[in-house]
């Protein structure tokens, strides 16, 4: 049912929002350290699987694990923990707080795990210096362009020294330059660090990234490595 | 191909250019039409700001009003007082077929006034007041609709029972000062002149009424500008509602070929729309509202719907000020953005606010009182300086504050996340929040300086009365003076449940006999008569019994002593009352000389002192009893019980509480309506800024959203949003206390009175705490609503 | 691509051996697919002909015989001609994907599956490229998305198909 040394892994998802079915026995797995991307055309229920694995909703039944931790035994205040200790974020849009300077908007998912401000923006411009944005620390995301808010958001995704990030559609609002540019600098980030990084993408050269993909269609992931 | 284009649809002719006047009526009228017709949102929008100007235009109807409501009150309060005869008040008009004997017996009952008249028709046809059609008869009474119910409800057994007549009818709108009023009028056959009746002609006085006191009408006129000001704040700020949807709205208007002047006409037309909505909002608030106030009782004041009429030419103003206010917010607020095809640029206030010209304006309002509003305590008052000074001072502070709170705010570094959180958002846009807290800057700063004003006008309206609550908590005066009457009154008083001493005594008047000339003046001094406990209250007496009699002279007041020994000469006679009814009584040799002490009510007694022994108390003419009371206040309804025994001896007796502060009427019922307005003003500034804050998360959603997916804690957002409400308004109640005490000092200097109390503001400071709390409070539950994965869908 | 073209391209900047010219050719545009030395040979022979190429000079120490060939003005002319004319852009109208898909559909196989396997096969191809793509220089970059850009448009294709089988199906096999 699990797949064998998987840090993340989910059996037989189902979630109905309303009367249409969003997942419909999905199942899904990560190792440590592996780029997994999650293709499918848009409705196919991609999102609400990324949701399901990340533990921001719940779905209606079917398992997930991650490290051996059931997390729909988990309650909200737990997943929350979970999502602030082990987890990383990048979404498509407006994701970073707008009133946040760059550099404290890296910093916040260190300062909601409680480490202090001085040492949580020092961590938070070395990732920005990784992904060649620490000479936007003081500017506000308001005043950076799409491609440099985007590496600031993986950056984000990175400072908290995540096990897992989920990106979902992390270069959808960029033109392919840049989204090449957030893509490589994420997967080498991510695989550098061995961390795992589940992406959701329509795009195939976004998925092109990934050490292996996963389709969803009509609410159900296939494993394509293993299908064929 | 050909067959393609001869299919392209023909373009209509292009318009010819428009004159200016023309452009500018439909640029209004497509606002007004996006206003009325733009979807769910557009009327939402709409819908916030109609609400928010309704109710403000409601209050200012309400305010409107008041003139006519003090009038119709006013009116109806003479139309049933008595015609006067002369210019004593206590003179007896002469007996004909319509004269009337009636005797005010108002009472108190659990804090409420209930009035009340006894009343004897001497003829036929009496004359009756307004309201009720016949004369009830003798132990029937006509009362109020308010107190009728107040008399069927369980509970009040001991009201009825002080009232033991039966209710035969019900007194009419037209004899009733506000509907919620407890009123009776008793009919009795053995109400005479002598047992304190008073003999009446008509009803109606026509005189005119007292005008206000200079004092009061300065306190008047800055209870109407600190109530109204925040009123025109908060109308200014829900025009503004909605604002930042609108702004893009427009964008999308510049995309398809508007300019720049056209969107600001666009969205003056909206505005001008949602306050004419807002004023017909208003309207119905206020009609709707005025059914309920009859009902309503606040804080004893009621009244008659058809009394809330508001005065047309105010009325005509708020209905053109309204709508202009609002095109003229729009238009300035729409100055600071820039409204592109692709977006809403807002004009970077690089330079930030700047203090030069805002100081001035309180400074100038502080001059125009310190030059011109010098208040003389007995001269008309020109109320213009007062108002126009007031109005530039607290208009200033919130011009002040949004300096304050940006310079404050950009000085903010650091701190936890929720504190950074809510102080970077105030750093890049902190007007929206100054506007919301500037209504609440104003209503305090407003009430800190009324209060001041109140406070050091305590000496004239609240006067001490030098009572002392410890030894005596009521007192009652009766004039019904028969051969027992004293003692029996004593006796019923001692067996009323809770009581614990009864000081009774038997005033009269004791002067030296002979003949006077016309502008001479006897010697005179009074005569009381009571048990020797009674008199140990009275005058310092040591051994004492029945029959003994006591000179008292005043301590330390060698004029009046001398004044006493001249009319008290031991052994000699003294000629007691005045008048036809006058009696000759020795003063014994052996009196003994005392010294007077401060009786409960904190008189000084002195004059001649005498045991019941010692002079029939039952024959002294001209003679009144006075009761005090000492009771233990633990025992419940005490002083119902006692205000019933008084009734049962004499329902004309006046009886009174007996407390160290006695204030004047005028005076309560002003605090009252500051009370009343106060509450009702800032619960709508709470109202404006618990909007704004809805406004703002929800154009926030998706990131709640994403920082929900972080694992931020409800807790985070939560003190978030409570800083964010929280530090403007701290810097708003600074301004406020700053800027009221300023203005309250200058006032109380006007008056040429001394600041009784700094301390004033804790209460209003307060009442802002908590509106922090209510405001932050509300918005929670539509936090915790928007804090889910729901607006990470993509759209 | 016409490696004619290329080869009397690379001779402009100045006359070299064959081995020399099928070495640049690799480098530069031949990382897929090297030249022999036979399709040098015979293409140089060929340019020679046709007087677009010339003999600088033979060389043959401790070794075979070694031409040196320069580029005339016959062939720079020809050379001009060559890039200034656009490519004729490919149709790919005849495509076996298709085809294969339509006989699924019209033998009752699963066109689904089929789709599903060349997505997952153009996918692998796409990984490695974009492998290659994230450790080469530039060139590599741009020859990569070059491919890439391809691939991606048939994965497209390949989507669009998949989500338009029932329809076709009613086509194909009423």
């Amino acid at each position: 049912m699990i797949p064998e040394g998987s840090l993340l892994a989910a059996h037989d998802l189902r979630k109905t929002y309303g009367s249409t079915p969003a997942l419909d026995g999905a199942s899904f797995s990560v190792h440590p350290g592996e780029v997994v991307a999650v293709m499918g055309p848009s409705g196919s229920g991609k999102s609400t699987l990324l949701h399901c694995l990340a533990g921001i909703i719940t779905p209606d039944s079917g398992t997930i694990t991650y490290a051996g931790r059931e997390l729909s035994a988990m309650s909200d205040a737990e997943r929350s923990a979970l999502r602030r200790s082990d987890f990383g974020f990048v979404f498509q849009f407006g994701q970073l707080v707008p009133e946040l300077t760059c550099v404290e908007n890296v910093a916040l998912p260190l300062r909601l795990n409680g480490v202090r401000r001085r040492a949580a923006e020092r961590t938070a411009l070395e990732w920005m210096e990784r992904l060649e944005v620490d000479d936007l620390g003081t500017k506000r995301p308001g005043e950076v362009s799409g491609g440099q808010g985007q590496r600031v958001a993986v950056a984000r995704a990175l400072a908290g020294s995540p096990k897992v990030i989920f990106a979902d559609e992390p270069t959808g609002a960029l033109d392919s330059l840049n989204g090449e540019r957030v893509m490589q600098l994420l997967t080498e980030a991510a695989r550098s660090a061995n961390v795992a990084v589940v992406l959701v993408t329509h795009e195939a050269r976004v998925a092109a990234y990934s050490d292996r993909d996963v389709t969803v269609r009509d609410g159900r992931a296939r494993d394509m490595e293993h299908a064929v | 191909m050909t067959l393609l284009e001869e299919k392209r649809p023909v373009a209509p002719p292009r318009p010819a250019a428009l004159p200016r006047g023309a452009v500018t009526l439909r640029d209004l009228g497509l606002g007004i039409r996006f206003a009325a017709a733009g979807g769910r949102e557009g009327w939402i929008r709409t819908l916030l700001t109609a609400v928010g100007v309704g109710l403000g235009v409601a209050l200012l109807l309400l305010a409107s009003s008041v003139p006519h409501l003090l009038d119709e009150r006013n009116a109806r309060e003479q139309a049933r007082s008595e015609t006067r005869i002369s210019a004593f008040s206590d003179a007896n008009a002469p007996k004909s077929d319509s004269s009337v004997l009636r005797i005010n017996t108002t009472t108190e009952y659990h804090d409420r006034t209930v009035a009340g008249y006894l009343m004897r028709p001497d003829g036929s046809t009496p004359a009756l007041p307004p309201g009720i059609d016949r004369m009830p008869a003798p132990n029937t009474m006509v009362v109020s609709p308010a107190l009728r119910e107040l008399l069927d409800e369980p509970g009040n057994e001991l009201l009825r029972e002080r009232l033991p007549y039966r209710i035969t009818g019900t007194i009419g709108d037209a004899g009733l000062r506000s509907p919620g009023e407890l009123l009776y009028y008793a009919g009795s056959d053995t109400l005479t002149t002598s047992n304190g009746g008073h003999r009446i002609a008509g009803y109606g006085d026509n005189r005119q009424g007292d005008p206000l006191p200079p004092l009061l009408i300065v306190l008047v006129i800055m209870v109407c500008v600190v109530l109204l000001a925040p009123v025109a704040i908060f109308i200014a700020t829900a025009v503004r509602f909605g604002g930042d949807r609108r702004d893009r709205r427009l964008a999308a208007l510049r995309l398809v070929g508007a300019d720049i002047r056209s969107t600001r006409r666009i969205a003056a037309g909206e505005a001008l729309f949602g306050a004419l909505l807002g004023l017909l909002f208003g309207l119905a608030f206020f009609l709707v509202g005025r059914q309920f106030v009859g009902a309503v009782e606040i804080w004893d004041v009621s009244a008659f719907p058809a009394d809330l009429a508001p005065d047309l030419r105010l009325a005509t103003l708020i209905a053109v000020a309204v709508p202009l206010t609002a095109v003229l917010v729009t238009l300035v607020a729409m100055r600071s953005v820039v409204i592109e095809p692709l977006g809403v640029v807002r004009r970077g206030r690089e330079r930030g606010r700047r203090l030069w010209w805002r100081l001035p304006v309180p400074l100038a309002g502080l001059a125009v009182l310190a030059l011109w509003g010098r208040v003389e305590e007995y001269a008309p008052v020109n109320p213009f300086p007062i108002t126009a000074g007031a109005v530039l001072v607290l208009f200033g502070l919130a011009l002040l504050l949004p300096w304050l709170v940006e310079a404050c705010v950009n000085r903010l570094r650091g701190g936890p996340v929720p504190w950074q959180l809510a102080t970077r958002r105030l750093q890049l846009s902190s007007g929206a929040a100054s506007r919301a807290v500037s209504g609440v800057t104003v209503a305090v700063a407003g009430a800190i300086a009324l209060q001041m004003l109140f406070a050091s006008m305590n000496a004239d309206f609240n006067r001490m009365t030098g009572a002392d609550p410890t030894r005596a908590q009521f007192a009652g005066y009766s004039e019904d003076v028969t051969g027992e009457a004293a003692t029996a009154a004593i006796e019923q008083f001692r067996a009323t449940k809770g009581v614990e001493v009864v000081i009774g005594s038997v005033a009269a008047y004791a002067s030296k006999p002979g003949d006077y000339a016309e502008d001479e003046v006897p010697p005179t001094t009074a005569l009381t008569v009571g048990t020797c406990e009674t008199l140990r209250e009275l005058a310092r007496i040591g051994a004492c019994e029945d029959g003994d009699t006591f000179v008292a002279h005043p301590p330390g007041d060698k004029d009046m002593t001398a004044w006493i020994d001249e009319t008290a000469r031991k052994g000699e006679e003294v000629e007691i009352g005045y008048g036809d009814k006058v009696m000759r009584w020795t003063l014994p040799a052996d009196a003994l000389t005392v010294q007077g002490r401060k009786d409960p009510m904190g008189e000084i007694h002195y004059g001649i002192m005498a045991t019941t022994g010692a002079i029939d108390a039952g024959k002294v003419p001209g003679a009144t009893i006075t009761t005090q009371i000492r009771v233990d206040r633990s025992v419940p309804d005490v002083a119902e019980h006692l205000r019933n025994t008084a009734a049962r001896i004499d329902p004309g007796m006046r009886f009174v509480t007996i407390e160290s502060v006695e204030r004047n009427r005028q005076y309560a019922s002003i605090q009252t309506g500051l009370q009343v307005g106060a509450s009702a003003v800032l619960l709508l500034i709470a109202l404006s800024m618990l909007v704004a804050q809805l406004e703002q998360l929800r154009e926030r959603k998706r990131l709640l959203s994403v920082l929900v997916a972080f694992g931020t804690r409800r807790s985070t957002l939560g003190w978030s949003v409570l800083w964010q409400t929280a530090v403007p308004v701290v810097l708003g109640l600074v301004v406020a206390v700053a800027g009221g005490l300023g203005l309250g000092a200058t006032l109380v200097h006007l008056i040429e009175k001394e600041v009784s109390d700094w301390w004033l503001f804790w209460p209003m400071a307060g009442v802002g705490g908590a509106l922090i709390l209510l405001v932050t409070l509300l918005s929670l539950p539509p936090l915790w609503r928007m804090m889910r994965p729901d607006g990470l869908r993509t759209e | 691509m016409s490696i004619g073209h290329t080869l009397l391209g690379l001779l402009e900047s100045g006359p070299r051996h064959g081995y020399d010219l099928k070495r640049t050719f690799d480098e530069k545009f031949g990382q897929d697919r090297p030249l022999h030395y036979g399709q040098v040979y015979s293409t140089m022979s060929r340019l020679l002909k046709n007087g677009l190429v010339e003999v600088d000079g033979v060389e043959s120490e401790g070794g075979p015989e070694r031409k040196r060939y320069a580029i005339t003005d016959a062939g720079i002319t020809d050379v001009s001609h060559w890039l200034a004319q656009p490519e004729k852009p490919e149709p790919y109208l005849q495509s076996t994907l298709y085809t294969k898909v339509v006989l699924a559909l019209l033998t009752g196989r699963s066109a689904a599956d089929l789709l599903d396997t060349q997505r997952s096969a153009h996918l692998r191809m796409m990984r490695v490229l974009t492998d290659r793509k994230r450790q080469g220089d530039l060139a590599d970059q741009l020859i990569c998305d070059h491919a890439l850009f391809h691939l991606e448009a048939d994965l497209r294709w390949l989507e669009l198909t998949s989500a338009r089988l029932d329809q076709l199906a009613k086509v194909v096999a009423p």
